[in-house]
């Protein structure tokens, strides 16, 4: 099984300004592509999945979890890193 | 190739890891320990650690590692091996024992919490090494931590080793009375299985079987949150349409499981064996079976109508999973153990949950009498008739069937034992009164069926 280099990033909490630059922030320092974002708010309730590509990111994947996690804290919002893979398996054949 | 899932999904998949308990139970590894005779127990016991150590010793990384970048909670990393009595026969039982203690050693080096496979097989009578080993148990689970023991004692094929069942009741007693400190942990740690499976990831059953590879990774999978929350958002549907819901859901679950394994496999240089399809509950709350049986419209699980819902569950997850892996084994299904599931502690305390309810379930789920402590004074005829019974139900329903009782010494009904973590924490239930000494002391065999008469 080939494993890939793309990540999908799922942020969700309650919408406040910055949300976005402070991720892609870490992500273009840790030179992580972004190959799409989508976002929602519902009632106040933030919700974005970002897809991205580490290929050519020297960070290791546990670092850039920890500065995610980081980030998360200090904006109060849930972000969560995984493989694609993960979710490949579970929704497509 | 561009990235086809949808936001929903995602959403999905992340929502089931945080929120509703979805995890990898275990990966397993089976190592073939044939290999490893020695001229005697101390020697013997070298070899195996050495070559469990040698195997194993990147286990536990690699499952960190898979649990990092998936997302995915993996529980457990263990291990199992071929049945020691087929090892070591040949030595004593002083000599097993200290095999026991380098199995132990060698899980405290690779970090794991439990090691399977102080096993031995006796469906058709002993040889001296079965009987070697299985005296050796009660010392070994007192004087270990982490292995785990069973005993196969009837399959389908060979019928009931009546000899076998009188003497794991009084083997169960005496695991039970060297570990009268902790409740009997002992007895937590040690199964009797009628149609064990050699594949099994779970334990305390797991083993290496004698048909299997030199090593293999096997895959316990979980999430009865997942099936949980899927049964109650459809209050009203009914019950083909629900069964098609859970199996929808079932096959999500063990896609997870799936993808860990071949990643896992990779990674360990070792060969793919199986997913087992199991709903494996943890004293967690909303990570309960009886939960899910409940929110299908019982009371409280044990009411009537419990063993109908649980054949539903049970085939809908089997027939999800069985969609989602490329090779299904174990024991898949639902298991319905006691102490390790909230939901099931609160119906035996409700007074709606009993023995006899729970041995017409394991007629359906995929196991058997699961971590059910009963009261210290049980005779060990008693204990040997609880399971006889259930190694008739697994003979004749040709399915995998399973007794963890603990006797817990001291103990009686209104009492509880608390075993910890995973192992979690139960009431003490009533066993029927009545002797059955007279029956289990003819001992010998109960012969195979007619339908093993198949070829």
């Amino acid at each position: 099984m080939e494993e890939g280099k793309r990540l999908i990033i799922t942020v969700l909490g309650y919408d406040r300004v910055g949300i976005i630059a402070g991720i892609s922030n870490i992500l273009a320092a840790a030179n992580v592509n972004i190959l799409d974002i989508s976002q929602t708010i519902l009632q106040g309730f933030f919700t974005m999945v970002m897809v991205v590509d580490i290929a050519k990111s020297q960070v290791e994947l546990s670092e850039l979890k920890e500065m995610l996690d980081l980030k998360g804290d200090e904006l109060q919002m849930k972000i969560s890193v995984q493989h694609e893979d993960i979710f490949k398996f579970m929704h497509r054949i | 190739m561009p990235f086809s899932i949808s936001k929903d999904e995602i959403l999905e998949t992340v929502n089931m890891l945080q929120t509703e308990n979805l995890d990898i139970r275990t990966i397993t590894m089976g190592i073939n320990i044939q290999d490893c005779r020695g001229i005697s127990g101390d020697d013997t016991g070298r070899k195996i650690y050495e070559k469990i150590v040698t195997c194993a010793g990147s286990l536990v990384k690699v499952g960190d590692d898979i649990e990092k970048e998936y997302g995915i909670p993996v529980i457990n990393k263990r291990v199992s091996v071929t049945p020691v009595a087929m090892v070591a026969d040949g030595l004593s039982q002083d000599e097993m024992v200290q095999v026991g203690i380098y199995l132990d050693r060698a899980a405290a080096e690779i970090g794991i919490n439990f090691l399977g496979g102080f096993s031995a097989l006796v469906h058709k009578g002993f040889t001296r090494g079965d009987r070697a080993l299985i005296d050796a148990i009660p010392e070994t689970l007192a004087w270990t931590e982490r292995v785990c023991s069973s005993v196969n004692l009837a399959t389908t094929k060979a019928g009931i080793n009546m000899d076998a069942v009188y003497l794991m009741g009084q083997i169960i007693k005496l695991t039970a009375a060297l570990t009268a400190n902790s409740d009997g942990v002992g007895c937590a740690k040690l199964v009797v299985f009628c149609n064990a499976a050699e594949d099994n990831p779970f334990m305390a059953g797991a083993f290496h079987g004698p048909g299997e590879p030199e090593t293999t990774i096997n895959i316990g999978i979980s999430g009865p949150g997942v099936v949980l929350n899927t049964v109650k958002k459809y209050p009203d549907t009914d019950l083909g349409e629900l069964a098609n819901l859970i199996k929808n859901t079932a096959f999500k679950i063990t896609r997870t499981g799936e993808l860990v394994g071949r990643v896992a496999s990779k990674r360990l240089g070792v060969p793919f064996g199986i997913v087992d399809l199991s709903l494996a509950p943890t004293p967690a709350i909303g990570d309960s079976v009886a939960d899910i049986l409940e929110s299908m419209g019982l009371e409280r699980v044990g009411a009537h109508g419990s063993t109908a819902a649980l054949a539903m569950l049970n085939d809908a997850v089997k027939k999800g999973g069985a969609m989602a892996s490329s090779y299904v084994g174990g024991l898949s299904g639902a298991f319905i153990p006691v102490s390790e599931d909230a939901g099931m502690i609160k119906a035996v305390e409700d007074g709606a949950l009993t023995i006899d309810k729970l041995e017409a379930m394991t007629c359906v789920c995929s196991v058997g009498l699961d971590m059910i402590a009963i009261p210290g004074d049980t005779p060990a005829e008693t204990i040997s008739a609880i399971i006889a019974d259930e190694a008739a139900i697994g003979m004749i329903n040709r399915k995998t069937t399973a007794c963890r009782l603990i006797p817990a010494p001291g103990k009686k009904v209104g009492d509880w034992v608390e075993f910890g973590g995973l192992l979690g924490r139960a009431p003490i239930m009533k066993v029927n009164p009545f002797s059955s000494a007279q029956f289990i002391k003819r001992r010998g065999r109960i012969p195979a069926p007619i339908h093993s008469l198949n070829n």
